[in-house]
């Protein structure tokens, strides 16, 4: 077959060298166009720590506070509210909390609190990111007609009990998260830092 | 005259192909004669992109695309605006007779096999179109920045968080650690500039491609087969002006419900535009009972019918997902449900009833009597699809007519 003086190979091999060259380059400069879309410097710097005075929750009910843009929940539980924990094993999905990354070591227990009676968690469903309603009435609810307490999601019907694990049934499969607290004095709760990272 | 347009015409036509594709896609497109009601649904969803399109251009002059001053913005064009009331409504009621189009589109082509071989390319290039769509009426509806706008936003980007490097992800998209000022930005370049042209280049490709093999009809036979001496289809009459001007009584009545929702029933109750979204944007409040807007409600069923966060996402994406290999689920020899058994024949009218029964569940509070309803009409919904397949093993379909039966 006439080539008519054409090297085939060679024009192969140069069509690929310049869509190779050509590809890696519109790679690189895909980078600054992917990139601007993360967090800015800016948003980086509005994360600092939050402070929540706790003195004036009264037993049974909830504050909400703000950290980084999202809502955190402190509520004192009665002790009524805490005896209902132990019996609700069997209707969750995590009662142990196998899954260590929802709490910090220090509220690895079934209060999910450093003192029994305060809890605090990030008010952000583990489902897909709504902000639980408090609940804390023990009654039927049209959601749950054996409701023992606890944070009911309005989007898509995730149920939590009053430690913030997810109960069975629910769309979510992870308890809320307690996010790293500290006590600064035994009325103000620091979110955002504890003996870890402060 | 004549022949000085005519001189005028063939100057152009040496430089530009006018009369050419004129011929092409108009005065010679030779379409079935025997098109129904369920053949006004493309036309009028051109018809509601150019409303959306024109009405865009006007609402992005008075709005202000910042966290902070986005609410305001639009009371602002509902209140101080000459006739922005009426701007803004076209647009928000256009979205959703834009999805009432599009959804009557498709059933159109599920009733009649139109995305059976060979028009398996305008069907995909149609869910493309679809997906586009979505995507734009979701960031269009995050602009306004109110209660519904935020928590919408919330939901629909945490969807993300069960890919791999989930949250690496939603933050990517977020531009931020929560939904922000950063976010509503880039939603509102992508709503008005990038997702257009995407769904504009893709109607360009739909119509060429549906132009490349013709359209198919109600009977779903193929009307090439039959020409005359001339080589035109003996059951086909000429786009223009047969069609565009039957189509104009279409636009026509159309346009009457249109202008009806649009001037007496412009909140659609709210589920074209949900009252919560009459409240700014609050991070730390979720609104008691959150929905999406209406077009959105079937997926949003199926979501919810699934009490597992990953596979609730995974029915989700499955059931748009599925719909792209429509054309090669359905192994039926024939194209209209007219000759179809009588099992796919009550099946797909199930299925279209089906998808308005999710669409109306997904906007509802999710009780437990409604999320076992949803859980039923999921399995409906994905059925049809895992019956499709077997269909022809167990069913005899009717004989296929030569040419096409009733028209005008």
């Amino acid at each position: 077959m006439s080539q008519d003086g054409v090297n085939k190979a060679r024009r192969t091999l140069l069509v690929g060298a310049t869509a190779g060259v050509g590809a890696v380059g519109a790679g690189f400069l895909a980078v600054p166009f992917v990139k601007s879309w993360m967090p800015s410097e800016k948003a980086k710097a509005a994360g600092a720590p939050a402070k929540i005075d706790v003195s004036k929750v009264e037993p049974g009910a909830m504050v909400t506070a703000e950290w980084r843009g999202k809502p955190v929940y402190v509520a004192r539980r009665t002790e009524d509210m805490l005896n209902t924990l132990e019996g609700l094993a069997g209707r969750l999905k995590d009662p142990e909390n196998a899954n260590k990354a929802q709490q910090p070591e220090y509220a690895d227990n079934v209060y999910r609190s450093r003192k029994p009676e305060l809890i605090v968690l990030l008010g952000v469903c583990t489902h897909l990111g709504c902000a639980p309603k408090y609940v804390p009435e023990v009654e039927p609810q049209p959601f749950d007609p054996n409701w023992q307490g606890g944070w009911f999601c309005p989007c898509h019907g995730s149920r939590f009990d009053l430690s913030g694990r997810v109960y069975g049934g629910s769309p979510a499969s992870d308890n809320l998260v307690v996010p790293a607290y500290m006590f600064e004095s035994d009325n103000v709760v620091v979110v955002g830092v504890d003996e870890e990272n402060a | 005259m004549s022949q000085n347009t005519n001189k005028i015409m063939a100057w152009i036509d040496d430089r530009l192909p006018v009369t050419q594709t004129y011929e092409k896609h108009m005065s010679k497109y030779y379409a079935p004669k025997n098109f129904n009601f369920w053949y006004f649904f493309g036309v009028l969803s051109m018809l509601m992109l150019v409303n959306q399109i024109l009405t865009g251009i006007w609402l992005t002059m008075q709005f202000t695309p910042s966290a902070e001053a986005a609410f305001a913005s639009v009371e602002y064009i509902m209140r101080d605006v000459e006739w922005g009331w009426l701007i803004r409504y076209m647009h928000s009621t256009g979205a959703t007779f834009f999805f009432v189009a599009v959804y009557l589109h498709m059933m159109r082509a599920i009733l009649y096999g139109s995305y059976q071989k060979p028009r398996e390319l305008i069907w995909i290039f149609g869910m493309l179109i679809y997906l586009a769509l979505m995507a734009e009426a979701f960031m269009g509806y995050v602009l306004p920045w109110g209660q519904m706008s935020y928590w919408g936003a919330q939901v629909i980007i945490s969807l993300f968080s069960v890919m791999p490097y989930g949250d690496l992800l939603t933050e990517w998209i977020r531009g931020d650690f929560l939904i922000s000022g950063a976010t509503l930005n880039r939603f509102f370049a992508l709503h008005v500039v990038a997702v257009p042209l995407v769904i504009v280049a893709l109607v360009v490709m739909h119509l060429l491609a549906l132009h490349e093999v013709g359209s198919n009809n109600p009977d779903g036979v193929d009307i090439k087969k039959h020409k005359d001496e001339n080589g035109k289809p003996l059951d086909g009459i000429p786009f223009h002006p047969y069609y565009t001007v039957h189509d104009l009584v279409g636009i026509v009545v159309f346009l009457m419900v249109f202008c009806t929702v649009l001037f007496f029933f412009p909140e659609g109750n709210g589920f074209m535009l949900e009252y919560a979204n009459f409240e700014p944007a609050n991070g730390l409040k979720t609104p008691e009972h959150i929905a999406p807007v209406w077009y959105f409600g079937a997926f949003y069923a199926i979501l919810r019918a699934v009490p597992d966060k990953l596979l609730g996402v995974i029915a989700m994406g499955a059931a748009i997902a599925v719909l792209f290999v429509l054309p090669w689920l359905d192994r039926s020899p024939v194209r209209s449900w007219r000759y179809k058994g009588i099992v796919s024949r009550i099946y797909i009218v199930i299925f279209g009833f089906n998808f308005a029964l999710l669409t109306w569940l997904g906007t509802q509070p999710a009780t437990e009597l409604l999320t076992l309803i949803a859980q039923i009409a999921s399995v409906i919904y994905f059925g049809y699809f895992a019956f499709l397949p077997l269909a022809p093993k167990f069913e005899k379909t009717k004989p296929v007519p030569e040419r096409v039966t009733g028209g005008h």
